[in-house]
């Protein structure tokens, strides 16, 4: 992959030619032709969709769900009437929860993993408050992978629902998807099960249909799309029996003064009030810029890049750097989290910053997960298309630096 | 200019009145859920004179060296000189200009100070 080429494509690299951009996971950079899809937007056809009759309207109209449509084409949904638009990942997680709420009953469970972010840990624990219900939460093993024996035994005729990230935001872990849901399935054919597809998106190929979850959520701006922008997927069978959550225009056939208010097809009754047009309009553009790299080639890319920077970290920082999450690359996402002895990360986040190298330092939104590792906060690298092994080793030749810097008495 | 100047650094690695007291008269101690930072400090004050100050804790260099540095300002101050103290005058220690996110790591000595004045033990 010429990440040379790339970085041409991404106007920020022309406002901070120096700029080591390792915080992808974060959000990631955008490409011209996604701001440009924006802009066109409003500055030449910002109308509303859904109801204007006039040409305009009916284009931009056209314009959002076609990009629906290449949503179901690029995650291999069955069709689009199985996407609905968020307004992140965190939007459609609280939204499936909100849709799952009346399945959960007191005395039944739920069922997370120790590796969730907090957008999909809070909004089932606060289900199972509500409800009296139980939430059971899978470990890990040793090298940051779920336990998938023992997660098997958490599931019972009682487990309504199971979510749980496709990659973790901070230990870099690949879940095998499919496989987990293979598990679930064959011992609660019942139980619903939502995958957290945020990491997963612009990194690795998706295939919802080969994971045969129920609900899958994600958001455009991990994927070198707009910020204010998510998706979630629901098989068809599922959201044509689920009820509205959110009440307003666009989402209703015809509207009476008591109750025979007639609410359209999912997944447009999921979706009431205006959505961010324009946003969803750039997600096209950031979905032709993923398809036209090559999924597969951008996950070739990050693996090799991800593979020769935990060596290199290794080789170079050895007894004082912990390496959180699994060393195997085929089970690693483009994400290192990793802790240097006697340094906070905070430290090492900010005198990075100030050699315009960016990374995350913190508990990265999963709180619990590093109480279970024993750590306050790791420092975290994330990579994308436009990183290369010089970008590695600028970050190890500042962190040498900070080393000295901090150690010598 | 680097916020990691020499005084900072050298306070991190050499923190001044560092550990606790048994006879402490007051003690509090707080924490920074952001970064993860965590301070205790104690204090002997008698006839409302600050005698000894001392603080613990882990954290990054700015709210250590921060503590370190006010630690020292502390003995012989009445408490009420001590209630006194303004952020301003922990930024005027530290002698770096600190972003809005690294606020709360150069103020936490000073939230900990405060809490630790009103809680005798």
């Amino acid at each position: 992959m010429n990440t040379s080429e790339i970085k041409t494509r991404f106007p920020i690299f022309q406002h901070h030619p120096e700029l080591v951009y390792l915080d992808s996971a974060a959000t990631s950079l955008k490409p011209q032709t996604v701001i440009d899809a924006e802009r066109e937007y409003l500055e030449e056809y910002s109308t509303n969709v859904g109801r204007g009759l006039y040409p305009l309207a009916e284009k931009a109209t056209e314009k959002f769900e076609a990009v629906r449509e290449k949503v179901a084409r690029h995650i291999k949904a069955a069709g689009s009437q199985e996407i609905i638009f968020t307004s992140s990942t965190t939007g459609s997680i609280n939204l499936a929860a909100d849709l799952l709420n009346h399945t959960v009953n007191n005395g039944d469970n739920l069922i997370i993993t120790a590796m969730e972010h907090h957008s999909n840990f809070l909004p089932w624990q606060e289900l199972v408050r509500q409800k009296n219900a139980d939430l059971r939460v899978a470990p890990l093993t040793q090298t940051g992978e779920l336990d998938l024996g023992i997660l098997q035994n958490l599931v019972d005729a009682r487990t309504k629902i199971v979510a749980f990230t496709a990659v973790s935001n901070v230990l870099g872990t690949i879940n095998p998807v499919q496989e987990i849901v293979t598990i679930i399935k064959n011992i609660n054919p019942h139980t619903l099960i939502l995958v957290d597809a945020a990491q997963a998106t612009g990194s690795i190929p998706l295939d919802v249909t080969r994971w045969n979850a129920d609900l899958v959520a994600f958001s455009a701006h991990k994927m070198f799309g707009p910020t204010g922008v998510g998706v979630l997927y629901g098989k068809s069978h599922l959201l044509e029996k689920l009820r509205p959550v959110t009440f307003g225009g666009n989402m209703v056939l015809d509207v009476g003064q008591a109750s025979e208010t007639i609410y359209k097809e999912a997944p447009t009754r999921f979706e009431a009030g205006t959505p961010n047009i324009g946003g969803v309009i750039a997600l096209g553009a950031a979905l032709d810029y993923i398809e036209n790299l090559g999924p597969a080639n951008i996950r070739g890319h990050e693996k090799n890049l991800t593979d020769h920077a935990l060596k290199r970290l290794q080789e170079t920082f050895r007894n004082d750097i912990r390496i959180i999450g699994p060393i195997n690359p085929e089970r690693h996402g483009s994400i290192i989290s990793f802790a240097l002895n006697g340094i906070h990360p905070h430290d090492i986040a900010h005198l990075l910053g100030e050699k315009n190298i960016c990374i995350r330092a913190g508990h990265h939104c999963a709180a619990p997960l590093h109480r279970a590792l024993g750590l306050d906060a790791t420092t975290r690298i994330s990579f994308s298309v436009y990183n290369n092994e010089d970008d590695v080793e600028k970050l190890i030749g500042v962190l040498k630096e900070i080393q000295k810097m901090f150690l010598m008495k | 200019m680097s916020l990691y100047q020499d005084c900072i650094l050298d306070h991190y690695r050499n923190p001044r009145n560092h550990g606790t007291l048994l006879r402490a008269t007051h003690r509090a101690s707080t924490n920074n859920p952001v970064c993860g930072d965590k301070l205790q400090m104690d204090l002997i004050v008698k006839n409302d004179i600050i005698e000894d100050a001392r603080f613990s804790g882990a954290g990054c260099a700015i709210s250590q060296a921060s503590a370190s540095l006010l630690t020292e300002t502390l003995k012989k101050k009445t408490s009420a000189d001590a209630r006194a103290i303004k952020p301003a005058d922990i930024l005027k220690l530290l002698g770096v200009p600190l972003s809005p996110n690294r606020l709360k790591c150069g103020l936490l000595s000073l939230e900990t100070l405060k809490k630790a004045l009103n809680n005798k033990m």
